[in-house]
């Protein structure tokens, strides 16, 4: 499966989207939380990053989803250091694209449908 | 050997540029942190301070930096800055060293032409990862004239002083153009036009690192 993984400056943030994402994935999706800095506070820290990587990878590929700035920034560094390993970043908003992500994960969709299935968050209008 | 002003530059000359970088972005800490309080997240003195505390704390011992290349150096100091900065500059700055040190490869000694190449794949690096145009009030607007005015100075028969020197002299010129301009990445770029007349974080302080690397390059 498909495992998938939410960086964000902020440590409840990430988990809090995860559990959301982890309830909409039925229990199955492997959803993995990397917020906050190295010292605990607001920022990022690609030690977090990798470690949550490391715990999602179920060896059928790794969805990243991140909030703003350093996220974003730190997502495609790992990925740009990850040569060969199969690890996409989602240009999607944070707690729709982790949904729909873990909805699709949970099919045992492949890592390019769970990445379409993020980006497709975005088209979803609320007004 | 960095005994001469015009020599290249050898893994001692590259610690002590980290070195340098580290001492002057310290001391303006403060200011660069009140200028990020004016139109970003009020960090980004602390995080490069941080940040540039532990690339010091990662370069090699006096021993090992006789038997190291300059290019190591870099790429060891870039890692520890990803690591520990904890802002957008972490990854920034990181990827800038990383690749200004994989540009200088295995050569023992980096002479004025390779450091020139190293400072356009720096630049390379950083507007492929944050996706910056030189205009977009960030560290491009410092990084890409310095570039430009040190290959241009080579091109007219200047030394590695002279080169880096013209460099450092057109960040700073890079970065204080950024006061007028309206910001298009990162925080500053939710205020619009409210992020005009300011002097960008990320450019002043581009300009004090490529300060300290004319600084190292000059000293007799």
């Amino acid at each position: 499966m498909v495992g998938i993984v939410i960086i964000s400056h902020s440590r409840t943030l990430a988990e809090g989207v995860a559990e959301v994402a982890r309830a909409m994935g039925v229990g199955k999706a492997v959803v993995e939380p990397a917020g906050g800095d190295s010292e605990g506070g607001l920022g990022t820290s690609i030690d977090l990053v990798e470690d949550a990587v490391a715990r999602a990878d179920g060896g059928d590929g790794v969805l990243l989803l991140a909030d703003i700035g350093s996220s974003v920034l730190t997502a495609k560094m790992l990925i740009e250091d990850a040569e060969g390993e199969r690890i996409l970043l989602a240009d999607a908003p944070l707690v729709e694209g982790a949904v729909a992500a873990a909805s699709m994960a949970a099919t045992g969709a492949d890592l390019p449908a769970v990445h379409a299935a993020a980006e497709s968050a975005r088209e979803h209008r609320k007004t | 050997m960095t005994g001469q002003a015009s020599a290249g530059l050898d893994a001692r000359g590259a610690a002590a540029w980290i070195r340098r970088a580290a001492e002057l972005v310290s001391a303006e800490a403060e200011r660069l942190t009140r200028l990020d309080a004016a139109i970003g997240d009020g960090d980004h003195g602390h995080n490069l301070h941080r940040g540039f505390t532990a690339a010091v704390a990662a370069l090699p011992g006096d021993a090992e930096l006789g038997e190291t290349r300059p290019g190591k150096v870099l790429i060891a100091a870039g890692r520890a800055i990803v690591s520990k900065t904890g802002g957008a500059s972490g990854p920034l700055y990181g990827t800038a060293l990383r690749r200004a040190g994989k540009a200088l490869g295995d050569a023992s000694e980096a002479d004025a032409a390779a450091v020139g190449a190293a400072l356009k794949a720096a630049l390379e690096g950083v507007q492929e990862l944050g996706q910056a145009n030189e205009g977009d009030k960030t560290m491009v607007d410092a990084l890409a004239p310095a570039a430009a005015a040190y290959a241009a100075a080579l091109d007219g028969g200047a030394d590695l002083a002279g080169s880096t020197r013209a460099a450092a002299d057109a960040a700073d010129a890079g970065a204080a153009a950024t006061v007028p301009m309206q910001a298009r990445k990162g925080r500053a770029s939710y205020l619009g036009p409210r992020s005009t007349g300011h002097l960008d974080p990320g450019a002043s302080s581009t300009a004090l690192v490529l300060r300290a690397l004319a600084d190292v390059t000059g000293r007799e």
